[in-house]
């Protein structure tokens, strides 16, 4: 036979998509089509193979789409495995003969053999043509209901193609409830798995739009049903087993003993060689003692080990994902790590991607027992032949410098790099150096002496030049010749291509005028000249600037360049710990790896089920929020830009190094640091669960909605009273929607005056506001408004959680409550539903 | 979940092209091939195995020079996936006996049959070659093993060592042998990667093994068996201390595949499980208690003029002579302004060979084999361009060195017995257990 290799090689995307060769299949195939000649499906095979190898080269072979169909009459369960392949590739774009192949795959899904009935199930579920959705219903009916466990476990996930090729059909055909069904009652572990994650993608689907979807979502949660998972875990498939572990992590024990029996059941799952299951347990025991300061700790410790062993065990990309993670660890809490830096230490023939880790971690874990040697091993790294990782060495020593107390040793290093004579090894000491001297002024001393022997011309990289002249301008008083470098600097200013460096040397030749006037009164005036011509603004505006404040006044000129300046004493830190926490929330993802959270790199419909705080990270900060917008100064990996200096941050704004965080970490996260204490470890919705577990396993998930007690039935509750003065910080208020089980959800109507009073979307906090109900978040486009809300009883520290969906043309709202006291939530929906019913009236 | 999975040669074809979900476009292959060609511009940094390109995560592991790839445009655990393209690419291995290009192309459309029971519409369905043994149908064309590369650590057996059936790695689980029947053997290869740095005066600054219980059964039948490791060995928190005078073999840490039962594993040291078909780690271990390395490295360089300086490095192994190591490299960075050298081998040397990589200024020494016990020498002569100004030691250096060494073990860890649950009196399958050590990171600072 003809490996496909060949014809695998030759096309290349210059050829004309090997159009001959698909008419002479179709010939062949049509002639093979009708045969009943022994050895007839050997040479289907060929050709089929051919075919599929035209199809994964991306050759279109569509249009042999009919002949395919015939020759599928077959009983060569390989034939027809192809045959299933190929249809699944092309029915898409094949509707009409898609249907061809309708007969064929219905036939099979009723054969004798369970093998062929799942995998007909299974393409008639890739077929992914929505009209066709009728004649899946049927068949996966039966299959769901199939004794073989093989055609079950085909079918749960056909449910979930249906799903997404028709919503209304596979809503309608009452999947789901078969699904549930299954789900706590089918014996074989991947058809639970299955049925798990299928109606994990519905429910969460559906949510957004019902309120019943999100209430058996949130029965997902229930205590019995993850204790069902819980104790046959060791059942599931490693992979499965992921599954499970993902869902336990968002459910919320009672109390402490609950969280240890938690944690012992899932013990040895640690001693997993699947790295996914181990981060996934990682995960469950991270997320479970939050609250629990010291388990927390132990947990650290105790995860620690197996983390290692998968870092140094599987393939290097295995071992960078658990090391990423890791990373994540060793930076909220490097003391854990302190005794194991070795471990962290690059090997020459890791990729830069690992070591870039590594080095980071040895800088967080560096404390003064261990900084000698991580700094003695640093030192080796910034000799190394690798250029970026010898830089990254020595960022890393200089951030190990601005960390520790005794800095003795290090500031010696430093100073050795710049005798090394290597250009990027003094390009980035000097950045250090300046740092350095801006957090440790006492040093100048010694720095001074070494950098004044470095000429300005073996310094080109703009970074490491701006550093020296910063220090030039500084300390202008302490190195002799500092006019003149300057004064020759600015002779050749029309040779300096980076704007950076010249506003630098703005900036240092006016400090240098100050403390040595007649010597640099030549170059000033040659500056000032110089960046008056300049084409770019801001060292325009910053000489012309200089120029006025000169004319205007030189004592204040003096003021505003050379101020007495304090020590640093802390640099800024890259990313906010808001970020940092939400990162942690999302660990075992790939929020981890990429060190940003999940809403800064995925659309909003792929970022998986129960991630409410993405919800509300979307939404703009309350209008009524007195949080108010800060900026961050996001530090430059050179830790040079957020420089205090008054007229550098001037300049700052053009580095983009300062930038005003968006709205979503400053306001809504902000305090989101506070929330740990707060975490309420038992709270009542939770507990109350629990009495109520009944064993009819029917009932497991039917146990996680709290019956909301009827008006009529319940006795009358007392009037509710609400704290105008209620604070909630927006971290807090995403932990309680995520932990607390909806209590009430409804759909009302808004007054016609109301709907046009939304026209400005803030007048509604606006108005509640006046109700004692705040506004933590709201967002959205007209028509479709949405609004998160809090209140807090009077004298009481229970809150109420509110999340409020308007659509201002058809008037309608849909609210969904949460609260801490359950029994308390119609009383404060009746007085919700009055408050907003006098919005626009009044 | 994952929306595509396709293997790429390292040319950049698609060797197989599954599209789970329809939710990342048709032409993601070729994103990634260029992205991943064309990280960084100066080609010095390689791709991460993780990277989003316009909201789609592409996720890839190489192996034997082939790239397997998944996209999905969720947020999911990067140790999942990454996970599951190594264990497909083991399946597939069990399969076709011999993972690479050539077997592959052969073979893609029993590829895709196990494609599509792996993983249905995004979702892991089972990665156990013994399950997917029921589903798959497609008979593997097997491929001449013998001019192929290794793909696993365990495939260095098939060099050399003539007590070992060749043949047997290579060996696919389904495919019936020329004989007609097959051979009931079971192969447990204990493989330890050894990290060592050497300070500059030769004192040990870390140390470590990584090491694999790598089991690879055919036995029919699924016998349970019992594999015996050292009685005294001990698993401690070792946070980098050394332990001495003992002797006990003491692990940091260890992971089991899920098979194994630890039972008796507290008291005797005992992991019992029934192996499932194809190749799988019984055991990961991480060790970091003091051990002898197996080669020391001296390095000389002795500056000769302005322009010329000499390096001598030895080479000395430090284990039995009846070990022998093989294929041995030491390599060595020089200064960049190196423009010339002239190596000079000791009289009578055998199997070496010497080169100046003028591309990335690095001389490369390479020893066919190494005999426990022995010593072996090579001075360099170099010609720089330009005066030595500073230190030579700072511009070159360090050395490093790889190797494999066949039956040997730097740990002691030890099978000391494997026991198969008998059948019948007759029934006595080959048992094969092996030891290698292999170099990880082996560096010698100047």
């Amino acid at each position: 036979m003809a490996p496909p290799a060949q014809t695998n090689r030759s096309p290349s995307p210059s050829q004309p998509s090997g159009k001959s060769e698909v008419t002479d299949l179709k010939s062949q195939l049509r002639q093979l089509a009708g045969s009943r000649l022994p050895g007839v499906d050997d040479s289907k095979r060929e050709l089929f193979k051919k075919v599929i190898s035209y199809m994964t080269i991306g050759i279109d072979v569509s249009s042999v789409f009919g002949e395919m169909v015939m020759c599928s009459a077959t009983s060569d369960i390989v034939l027809k495995k192809m045959c299933y392949l190929y249809v699944g590739n092309y029915a898409k774009v094949n509707p009409d003969l898609a249907l061809l192949t309708i007969n064929f795959l219905q036939r099979d899904c009723k054969d004798e053999d369970p093998m062929i009935r799942g995998l007909a199930l299974r393409s008639l579920g890739s077929l992914n043509v929505a009209n066709l959705v009728e004649y899946l219903v049927g068949p996966l009916n039966a299959g769901l209901k199939d004794n073989n466990s093989y055609v079950r476990i085909v079918a749960v996930i056909g449910v979930l193609k249906l799903y997404h090729i028709s919503v209304t059909t596979c809503i309608d055909a009452d999947f789901p409830a078969v699904l549930k069904h299954l789900l706590l009652n089918d014996q074989d572990t991947q058809v639970v798995a299955n049925c798990l994650l299928a109606l994990q993608e519905i429910w969460n689907g559906e949510a957004s739009t019902s309120g019943d979807a999100m209430k058996e979502r949130e029965a997902l949660l229930s205590k019995p049903f993850i204790y069902y998972l819980l104790n046959r875990i060791k059942e599931f498939s490693e992979w499965a087993q992921c599954l499970v572990l993902d869902l336990v992590v968002k459910y919320v024990p009672a109390d402490s003993n609950e969280i240890f029996d938690i944690m012992n059941l899932l013990e040895d799952r640690l001693q997993h060689a699947n790295g996914a299951v181990v981060l996934a347990t990682a995960k469950v025991f991270l997320h479970l003692t939050l609250s629990m300061t010291d388990v927390h700790q132990q947990v650290y410790e105790r995860i620690k080990a197996p983390l290692l062993t998968l870092v140094s065990s599987g393939s290097p990309e295995q071992s960078y994902a658990v090391l990423s993670h890791l990373h994540l660890l060793v930076m909220r809490a490097p003391y854990v790590f302190s005794a194991d830096y070795k471990h962290f230490y690059c090997q020459y023939n890791e990729p830069s991607y690992v070591k870039k880790l590594k080095l980071e971690m040895l800088t967080a874990v560096a404390n003064e027992s261990s900084t000698y040697e991580i700094v003695t091993e640093l030192c080796e790294y910034a000799a190394n032949v690798d250029i970026p990782i010898a830089r990254e060495s020595i960022r890393a020593v200089g951030k190990i410098a601005l960390q520790q107390y005794d800095v003795n040793a290090i500031v010696d290093r430093l100073l050795q790099f710049l005798e090394m004579e290597k250009d990027y090894v003094t390009a980035e000491a000097l950045v250090l150096v300046k740092d350095l001297l801006r957090k440790y002024p006492q040093w100048s001393h010694d720095c001074i002496a070494v950098v004044g022997n470095i000429s300005s011309q073996n310094v080109q990289e703009p970074k490491a030049k701006a550093a020296l002249i910063w220090m030039l301008g500084e300390y202008s008083q302490d190195m002799s010749d500092a006019p003149y470098i300057l004064e020759s600097l600015t002779e050749n200013w029309d040779e300096e291509h980076s704007a950076e460096v010249r506003l630098h040397l703005l900036t240092a030749v006016m400090k240098c005028f100050f403390k040595r006037p007649p010597e640099t009164q030549k170059a000033l005036g040659a500056a000032l000249a110089a960046g008056l011509a300049d084409f770019h603004q801001d060292v325009h505006d910053r000489a012309l600037f200089y120029y006025r404040l000169l004319q205007h006044n030189v004592t204040v000129a003096e003021r505003v360049v050379n101020p007495p300046k304090q020590a640093v004493s802390v640099f800024a830190d890259t990313q906010s710990s808001e970020i940092k926490d939400r990162i942690f929330d999302e660990f075992n993802s790939l929020s981890v790896v990429y060190q940003k959270p999940s809403y800064m790199f995925t659309d909003k419909e792929h970022r998986g089920p129960f991630e409410f705080s993405d919800e509300l990270g979307s939404l703009a900060i309350g209008t009524e929020s007195d949080v108010p917008a800060h900026v961050v100064e996001a530090n430059d990996k050179d830790l040079l830009l957020g420089t205090p200096d008054k007229e550098e941050s001037r300049g700052a704004g053009t580095n983009g190094s300062a930038y005003t965080a968006p709205l979503y970490d400053t306001s809504l996260l902000s305090t989101a640091t506070q929330v740990q204490p707060e975490l309420p470890i038992s709270n009542p919705a939770a507990a109350g669960l629990s009495p109520q577990s009944s064993l009819a396993i029917d009932d497991l998930l039917g146990l996680g909605l709290p019956a909301a007690p009827a008006p009529t039935l319940a006795p009358s509750p007392p009037p509710l009273k609400l704290n105008a003065g209620a604070a909630l910080d927006p971290g807090t208020f995403q932990q309680k929607w995520r932990q607390l089980p909806i209590c009430l959800s409804e759909e009302l109507s808004v007054s016609p005056q109301g709907a046009a009073a939304l026209t400005t979307p803030q007048a509604l906090p606006r108005h509640l506001q006046g109700h004692s109900i705040h506004c933590i978040a709201s967002g959205g486009q007209a028509p479709n408004l949405k609004f998160f809300f809090f209140a807090q009883k009077a004298e009481e520290s229970s809150i109420f959680l509110i999340e409020c969906k308007i659509n201002t043309s058809s008037a309608k709202t849909q609210i969904t409550i949460k609260a801490d006291d359950q029994s308390m939530s119609q009383a404060f929906s009746t007085l919700f539903q009055s408050a907003l019913s006098r919005f626009g009236t009044s | 979940m994952i929306s595509q999975f396709f293997v790429l040669s390292q040319r950049g074809d698609n060797i197989v092209f599954r599209d789970y979900r329809g939710e990342v476009q048709k032409g993601s292959a070729e994103i990634f091939f260029r992205k991943v060609k064309f990280w960084k511009e100066d080609g010095e940094e390689e791709a991460p195995p993780v990277f989003n390109v316009d909201g789609v995560n592409y996720f890839h592991v190489k192996v034997v020079g082939l790239l397997f790839v998944a996209t999905t445009r969720a947020n999911v655990s990067p140790s999942l996936v990454l996970e599951l393209l190594q264990r497909i690419a083991r399946v597939i291995k069990d399969y076709l006996g011999v993972l690479n290009e050539d077997s592959l192309r052969k073979n893609f459309v029993l590829v895709y049959e196990l494609l599509d029971e792996v993983i249905d519409f995004g979702y892991v369905q089972t990665t156990s070659t013994e399950l997917l043994k029921s589903y798959v149908f497609n008979e593997p064309l097997v491929v001449d093993a013998a001019r192929l590369q290794p793909m696993s650590p365990a495939a260095i057996f098939m060099q050399g060592t003539k007590r070992m059936p060749g043949t047997a790695v290579t060996k696919s689980v389904v495919a019936n042998e020329p004989g007609g029947r097959k051979r009931e053997e079971i192969f447990v290869d204990i493989i330890e990667k050894i990290s060592v740095t050497f300070s500059s005066s030769g004192y040990i600054l870390t140390s470590e093994i990584d090491g694999t219980i790598q089991m690879k059964s055919y036995l029919s039948g699924n016998p349970e068996i019992k594999l015996a490791l050292n009685e005294d060995l001990s698993i401690g928190r070792g946070d980098y201390r050394s332990s001495f005078g003992s002797g006990a073999v003491i692990l940091d840490d260890c992971n089991f595949h899920e098979s194994v039962r630890l039972d008796n594993f507290d008291l005797d040291r005992t992991l019992t499980l029934v192996p499932p078909d194809g190749e799988f780690p019984v055991m990961n271990y991480r060790m970091t208690q003091e051990f002898k390395p197996p080669f020391r490295i001296n390095t000389l360089i002795e500056e000769a003029g302005a322009l010329k300086a000499e390096v001598i490095l030895k080479v000395s192994a430090e284990f039995p002579s009846s070990v022998t190591a093989n294929t041995i490299i030491v390599q060595m960075p020089l200064p960049k302004y190196t423009t010339r050298v002239n190596f000079e081998l000791e009289p009578g040397a055998l199997g070496q060979t010497t080169d100046f990589k003028e591309a990335n200024r690095r001389l490369e020494w390479a020893l066919k084999k190494i005999v426990g016990g022995s010593e072996h020498t090579l001075r360099a002569k170099l010609t720089f361009s330009q005066e030595l100004h500073g230190n030579i030691t700072k511009e070159a250096g360090p050395v490093s060195m790889t190797f494999t060494i066949p039956m040997y073990n730097a740990s002691r860890l030890q099978v000391k017995y494997l026991q198969i649950a008998k059948k019948s009196s007759t029934y006595n399958p080959y048992r094969w257990v092996r030891y290698v050590t292999q170099a990880n990171s082996y560096v010698a600072r100047i």
